[in-house]
């Protein structure tokens, strides 16, 4: 009975000590507390539920979120450079458009400008033409009238010399010549200076 | 016995006893205490109660989610910067997914990134004076680290059956070395879990427990009067340093932890080395 009283005393101050000592280190047996497994079962059941819940929270909220919102992005953007591309190709088409309308526009109006040559140049030299034949016309007549004035003027010629040589030879022989007679005088005269 | 103290000699030596009591009260083991809040009962011997363990797990549960959440409410085409904090873990944890197990790989993208996220914010929650650090504790990283090896032991078979044993055989042996590679790679294997598990463990146990000692000498030095101050200077400024350094492998143990996981999951998808 004493022995077992003082076993009970001994350990009641065991007690006060450890509680004392514990005083920092409550609940605590004595052991360094990440090796107490005394408490290895509460860690590992709440570890499992919350460790789990995050996994469930991430696998179907938080993760698909934010991956639909990088996916709308990267497509936003795929979207955007595909739009860009098409509007770059359209206006290079427009360029190019406006370059054979341009290229066009001056084939057109050198044309035009040949064709207006070409006709101008057409109605000057018809006009000169006509301008030409009627010179030639007036030359012609001008010539024609000269040969006749010549004609009539070489006519009148023999006439003159018959007179002049009859008053030339009446005046030096004294007599008047026959009239035969110095026409043929004349006209003989006329031959050989006509073959001289 | 005498009854006080008569000398200055022993006048002083109280003064150091007390000093050594005030230094023994900041005691660097007892932030690791697992206290039980609210206690559920008896499970098999062991009580089983809300305990300030599980009440950090949930603050980092509901910090990752509620962070996540909340930064991706507008889902802004352009995002804001809390937002692409979020795109850019996002698309950090998932390339380096990506570049150590294939796009195969991406199936396990949740539960890497619930790994990473989870480990990284507690570690980055302990650094808070006075808050709990969930990761020193052995038995968490250790059921994380046999979440991690069951997972790839489960998929290895599920997927390549018995030819996930080809794990062990590298290729290119000669046979003669086989028998030894195998016998070298299959306890190489086994004690993947017993590394991933203590690396954690013992980097955040070690460093928080550096942080009060450093703390501590402040404080016992302080008990010496105006010299005492002067010289609390210098573990102050090792205790600012250690802190940011703690920071450091905050991160630095959450992101070996996860790429250690993306490797071994490639291990998995791919058994031929």
């Amino acid at each position: 009975m004493v022995t077992k009283a003082l076993a009970q005393t001994a350990a009641e101050t065991a007690a006060d000590v450890a509680a004392e000592h514990g005083e920092a280190m409550e609940g605590a047996h004595g052991v360094f507390p990440p090796f107490d497994p005394s408490t290895f079962l509460s860690q590992l059941i709440w570890l499992a539920v919350f460790f789990g819940l995050l996994y469930l929270l991430l696998s179907r909220v938080a993760l698909p979120r934010v991956a639909t919102i990088l996916e709308e992005r990267n497509d936003r953007i795929a979207d955007d450079l595909a739009e860009a591309e098409k509007l770059k190709r359209e206006s290079e088409e427009a360029v190019a458009a406006y370059e054979q309308a341009l290229a066009e526009a001056r084939a057109k109006a050198h044309g035009i400008a040949q064709e207006a040559r070409d006709k101008a140049k057409a109605e000057a030299d018809a006009e000169r033409s006509k301008v030409e034949a009627d010179l030639e016309g007036k030359l012609a007549e001008a010539e024609e009238r000269i040969t006749e004035v010549k004609e009539k003027a070489l006519a009148e010629v023999d006439a003159i010399a018959k007179e002049t040589t009859q008053a030339i030879v009446s005046s030096l022989s004294g007599e008047s010549p026959n009239e035969g007679e110095i026409a043929r005088a004349v006209s003989q005269a006329g031959g050989e200076r006509r073959q001289a | 016995m005498r009854l006080g103290p008569e000398t200055a000699e022993e006048n002083e030596g109280q003064a150091l006893a007390s000093a050594a009591a005030n230094a023994d009260r900041v005691d660097p083991i007892h932030q690791f205490q697992v206290t039980n809040l609210v206690e559920f009962g008896q499970i098999g011997g062991s009580t089983f109660a809300f305990t300030n363990s599980a009440l950090f797990m949930a603050i980092t549960v509901t910090l990752i989610i509620g962070f996540m959440l909340m930064t991706t409410r507008g889902r802004g085409l352009v995002p804001g910067r809390l937002q692409s904090v979020t795109e850019m873990f996002y698309e950090f944890t998932a390339n380096m997914l990506r570049e150590a197990a294939g796009s195969e790989g991406m199936r396990f993208f949740p539960f890497v990134f619930a790994l990473f996220s989870f480990i990284l914010v507690a570690n980055l929650l302990s650094m808070v004076p006075y808050f709990f650090t969930v990761t020193a504790h052995i038995v968490i990283t250790g059921a994380l680290a046999l979440l991690v090896m069951s997972i790839v032991v489960g998929y290895g078979f599920a997927k390549h059956g018995f030819g996930f044993m080809k794990l062990f055989v590298p290729k290119d042996v000669p046979g003669p070395l086989v028998p030894m590679i195998v016998a070298i790679e299959f306890l190489s294997f086994l004690s993947r879990p017993v590394s991933l598990s203590i690396r954690l463990f013992a980097n955040m146990l070690a460093g928080h427990i550096t942080l009060k000692v450093f703390a501590g000498f402040i404080l016992s030095l302080g008990a010496f009067g105006a010299v005492g101050w002067a010289g609390a200077v210098l573990p102050f400024l090792m205790v600012v340093a250690i802190t940011a350094l703690e920071i450091l492998v905050s991160f630095l143990q959450a992101y070996v932890f996860a790429i250690l996981t993306c490797m071994y999951l490639n291990d998995a998808l791919h058994p031929s080395h």
